[in-house]
């Protein structure tokens, strides 16, 4: 029987500035436990937040991007419970007047499909501390560094279908934030975690009864945990039971999801305007004055690509989804002299290794320039792609520019037409049974035994022959035998 | 040794002209002062944490600094805070078991300013638990007893700083007020009090109870002195959002101008059943005596005010319900013993750390914002005071200033509203009406009912602090309730000065 799955995303996004959202503690990752945590952050009392203007900059360019509207008055609320990461036992966020209202996303599918997911609104909100569960015998560790770093939370409409669709969006939105420069987009530290709701229902029913499923850390993790539960809830109601609303756990190491807390047992979070942070009001021209200010965004990085470089639409879309990997095509491809090549470079030889490395772009051992420099020595048959290869093993392990490298280790190609016509020569002469056999051969084999030739004048030349004229050179002969 | 034996009458203002005359030192002035504390606090229980030692330091670092000759207007002058007020390295209860062993790292606001302006910190004084109380009996430490009568409340939650001005255990004290928390214990005990605008001054370090009608302010014997002391709290402070970013007045310089044809608003409301008589007269009569000195007395309408005490009694609890919700037990704080897990810790901690009518107010505060609750409760009574403030900002439109009782009965024996919260709610029907407003309110002594002082109430328009203090201060000029003094203050002090 047909089902059909509806899915909303929330998505946490921290917001990349220097301080946290009410106090002046850093929000670097990875100090030392509570190193990073004020008076304020540890709720002393007494203390009072101030807002952190950054923050609002931050949401505003996010509103802008996704062609919301921004608020003119947007109000903080506490959201109460208690718990030992949250340290004023309420969490300080926005619900009635968020600062960033209803906006569209379009994501475009592996068919080639487009589609538009709309966003209900995003708002500003503080994160809570860690616990840390383990380390302490029976006992339970608070760091409260992350308390206070400002996150936007980023509420779409239920307008995704399938798992495909949610990953669609949720790397559209990495690609936004990060484009934007307001996230650091550092998935494995948290900087954007998803929740995702599920329900399904047969096609022209109401919606179903559904379940969140909370902290979804990976796109791998979000794929997994909405095809598990999509089978769940078929699985549970095919048997003839109901789906229960409820928060869910998704532990993508054990590829297992358990329920965490279900509706009755939810907190009644009891929000109201937080009467130590008034109304914030923003001016027109302040949205007008960051909206003239905004970074080029993916969509228009894009069309960009295809017009200015000739890419093809699937070369555009991996190279403009990222800011820094569309910065460092284009630095690469100023002085490269070869587009074709530096794309085919960068989505291949450098994103395997960086995969390897577990390294984002901007922090590549193989600078763009070093690449560029590489690029050109191919382009301009200096080196063959082959010797490239140990050109840009000998940048990542930092010996230098390419040209050094191709200096040093005398890698330079033999580019000379009299000297490879000297090797064609000299193999052909050596193989002369081969020759005759080629001879003979249909047009169909022959370009298979043309590889043998080649490789033998490779050899002959210690790999450095022009591959290019090598072949030109060597059918030339061929072709001229009788 | 000064053989002055009357420092203690004297005001702030004549402390200043006497150390800038070399009458006397500070340390003389503190010594003086820490002397008087340790023979009489035992009575009237006004400081919670005395710093004898600390309190000497600053006195004579500011003899230092005096004969430097250049030196801030407060300088080695004593004074005493709130228990609310966050004080660096000083233990910061908030008359509360749950912060008995709290030490700040960091000063208020108010405190630093006071740092800065040369004053020398004599103790912390007595309130009611997180500033919640009429009458000062839910202190951890004990109720403060009414220098006037010692059976008495002392009025609450500043009854510490009141009474401790009242028995001359410190010339002026910093107060909170949410609901009357300065203006009603003034009027108890027949010393002057000042509430002033809503953000005029800063609320860093100071104790949340609800924030969005806490604030701080003077207590002293006199207008005078109210008015030196807030040029030292008031004013902008980034770190306070709410704090409102105005120029300060020097509060002193309109002390001397006249009354003369000031309109006084007198509200209907504020003379209706369950206001004492005998209180009721003193006010009518201090009334009289500011028209004889040219000022005349309007009759306005404050039509909402039958509706302050349930908005209050609203709003503050839900601010408070989420305000102390940071008093868990897992950083600082009173934690209970040997917890089983995180729930049972949370629950003990907080069932012991905190008193009988914190819990009520968190309770009923937890209840308004409850789903289903909010819309009947929190919203109404957020609709009630804007309904209230307008009210004000209507009778603003036709008077300068607005007069009236501070509280509708002189100060009550122990015991008698105790048990019964409504009662104990109604003593701050005539002051609650101010901080939903918003507005500036202060209590000046102006007569006595069987002994016990009574004060005038007067609210002025925003940020009109120093129009009250003038008015203030004119009353002051031709009265000398301000400058009674309850018996067993004097006798104790002709003893001391029997002894030396």
């Amino acid at each position: 029987m047909e089902w059909e799955t509806v899915i909303g995303l929330e998505v946490h996004a921290q917001l990349a500035t220097k301080s946290k959202i009410f106090s002046g503690s850093s929000t670097t990752f990875g100090a030392e436990p509570n190193i990073q945590a004020s008076a304020l952050d540890l709720a002393m009392p007494g203390t009072l937040p101030t807002p952190n203007e950054e923050a609002f900059r931050y949401a505003i360019m996010f509103g802008l991007a996704i062609g919301a509207k921004i608020a003119k008055t947007s109000v903080f609320e506490r959201k109460n419970y208690f718990y030992p990461d949250l340290p004023k036992g309420y969490q300080t966020t926005q619900l009635e007047k968020p600062i960033v209202g209803s906006g569209k996303i379009e994501i475009e599918l592996s068919s080639g499909a487009k589609k538009t997911i709309r966003i209900h609104h995003a708002h500003l909100e503080e994160d809570a501390g860690k616990s840390l569960h383990e380390d302490f015998e029976d006992m339970t560790g608070v760091d409260l560094n992350r308390a206070g770093t400002p996150l936007i939370e980023i509420v779409s409409e239920p307008d995704i279908s399938n798992a495909e669709e949610a990953i669609a969006f949720a790397k559209k939105l990495h690609s936004i934030v990060t484009s934007l420069g307001i996230c650091d987009g550092e998935m494995s530290q948290g900087s954007m975690r998803f929740d995702v709701n599920i329900s399904i229902r047969r096609p022209g029913e109401d919606l179903g009864t559904r379940t969140e499923t909370k902290n979804l850390n990976s796109f791998k993790f979000m794929e997994d945990a909405i095809s598990m539960e999509v089978e769940r809830q078929i699985y549970l109601i095919e048997d003839g039971e109901k789906i229960i609303q409820e928060t869910r756990l998704y532990n993508g190491d054990t590829k297992e999801s358990r329920s965490l807390r279900s509706k009755e047992e939810a907190n009644d979070y009891r929000y109201f305007p937080c009467p130590d942070l008034l109304p914030v009001v923003i001016e027109d021209d302040y949205i007008e004055k960051i909206r003239k200010s905004l970074p080029e965004l993916p969509d228009a990085r894009y069309h960009r690509f295809i017009q200015q470089y000739e890419l093809s639409a699937y070369d555009a879309s991996i190279l403009s989804s990222d800011r820094a990997i569309g910065q460092y095509f284009e630095t690469a491809v100023k002085t490269s002299g070869d587009i074709k090549l530096t794309v085919n470079w960068i989505l291949g030889g450098l994103s395997a290794r960086l995969n390897d490395a577990n390294l984002l772009i901007n922090l590549s051992p193989v600078k763009a320039e070093q690449l560029a420099g590489m690029i050109f020595r191919i382009h301009d048959g200096t080196i063959s792609g082959k010797m490239a290869k140990q050109v840009f093993d000998a940048m990542w392990s930092g010996d230098g520019d390419a040209d050094t490298i191709i200096k040093a280790r005398g890698l330079k190609q033999v580019s000379d037409d009299k000297a490879i016509e000297v090797l064609v020569n000299e193999v052909l002469a050596g193989n002369p049974t081969q020759v005759s056999e080629f001879c003979k051969a249909e047009e169909t084999k022959r370009s298979k035994m043309l590889g043998y030739f080649v490789g033998q004048i490779m050899k002959a030349s210690k790999g450095q022959a022009n591959p290019k004229q090598v072949n030109d050179i060597l059918l030339q002969k061929l072709n001229g035998l009788p | 040794m000064t053989n002055d034996h009357t420092i203690h009458i004297k005001t702030i203002a004549s402390i200043i002209s006497g150390l800038n005359s070399r009458e006397f030192s500070s340390v003389e002035v503190t010594q003086y002062y820490l002397n008087r504390i340790q023979q009489l606090d035992g009575i009237y229980n006004c400081y919670i944490t005395v710093n004898e030692e600390f309190a000497l330091a600053q006195a004579k670092a500011s003899d230092k600094q005096r004969a430097s000759g250049n030196f801030p207007l407060f300088c080695g002058v004593p004074i005493a805070h709130k228990d609310i007020f966050c004080t660096k390295g000083v233990r910061t209860s908030c008359g509360s078991k749950m912060l008995d062993n709290f030490i700040p790292p960091y000063d208020a606001t108010v405190v630093e300013k006071f740092y800065h302006s040369g004053a020398v910190v004599l103790g912390k004084t007595n309130m009611d638990e997180f500033a919640m109380g009429s009458s000062n009996e839910t202190s951890f430490y004990g109720s403060v007893k009414n220098p006037w009568d010692t059976n008495t409340v002392p009025g609450g939650s500043s009854g510490g700083s009141a009474a401790a001005i009242a028995s001359h255990l410190t010339p002026g004290a910093t107060g909170t007020d949410t609901g009357g928390s300065i203006r009603q214990p003034a009027a108890l005990c027949g010393i002057t009090g000042l509430k002033p605008t809503y953000g005029r001054v800063s609320r860093w370090g100071m104790i949340a109870f609800a924030s969005s009608l806490d604030q701080a302010g003077p207590m002293a014997r006199t207008a005078e002195d109210c008015a030196l002391m807030l040029n030292v709290m008031a004013g902008f402070d980034p770190k306070d959002s709410t704090s409102i970013n105005k120029s300060v007045p020097d509060y002193t310089l309109d002390l001397s101008h006249t009354v003369e044809g000031l309109k006084i608003g007198v509200p209907k409301e504020y003379f209706q059943k369950g206001l004492n008589p005998e209180t009721e007269k003193a006010i009518l009569e201090a009334l009289s005596q500011l028209e004889k000195q040219g000022a005349s007395l309007v009759s306005i309408d404050l039509p909402h005010t039958n509706l302050a005490v349930p908005a209050y009694y609203v709003i503050a609890p839900a601010e408070a319900s989420a305000n102390l919700s940071r008093f868990d037990g897992v950083r600082y704080g009173h934690r209970c013993e040997n917890p089983i897990d995180l729930r049972d810790m949370y629950m003990r901690s907080r069932a012991e750390g905190f008193g009988d009518e914190v819990k009520r107010r968190i309770l009923v505060g937890t209840y308004c914002l409850s789903a289903g609750y909010y819309d009947a409760y929190y919203r109404k009574a957020q609709q009630v005071r804007r309904l209230i403030k307008q009210d004000f900002v209507s009778a603003f439109e036709s008077v300068d200033v607005i007069m009236g009782p501070t509280s509708p009965t002189p100060a009550f024996e122990f015991g008698s509203k105790s048990n019964d919260p409504i009662a104990m709610y109604l003593e701050d029907i005539f002051t609650i009406a101010t901080n939903l407003a918003g507005l500036p309110g202060m209590s000046v002594p102006c007569g006595f009912v069987d002994k016990k002082p009574v004060g005038l109430q007067i609210i002025g328009n925003y940020f009109e602090e120093a129009r009250m203090l003038n008015v203030a201060h004119q009353f002051q000029c031709v009265t000398g309730w301000h400058q009674q003094i309850p018996e067993g203050v004097k006798l104790s002090s002709e003893n001391e000065e029997g002894v030396n």
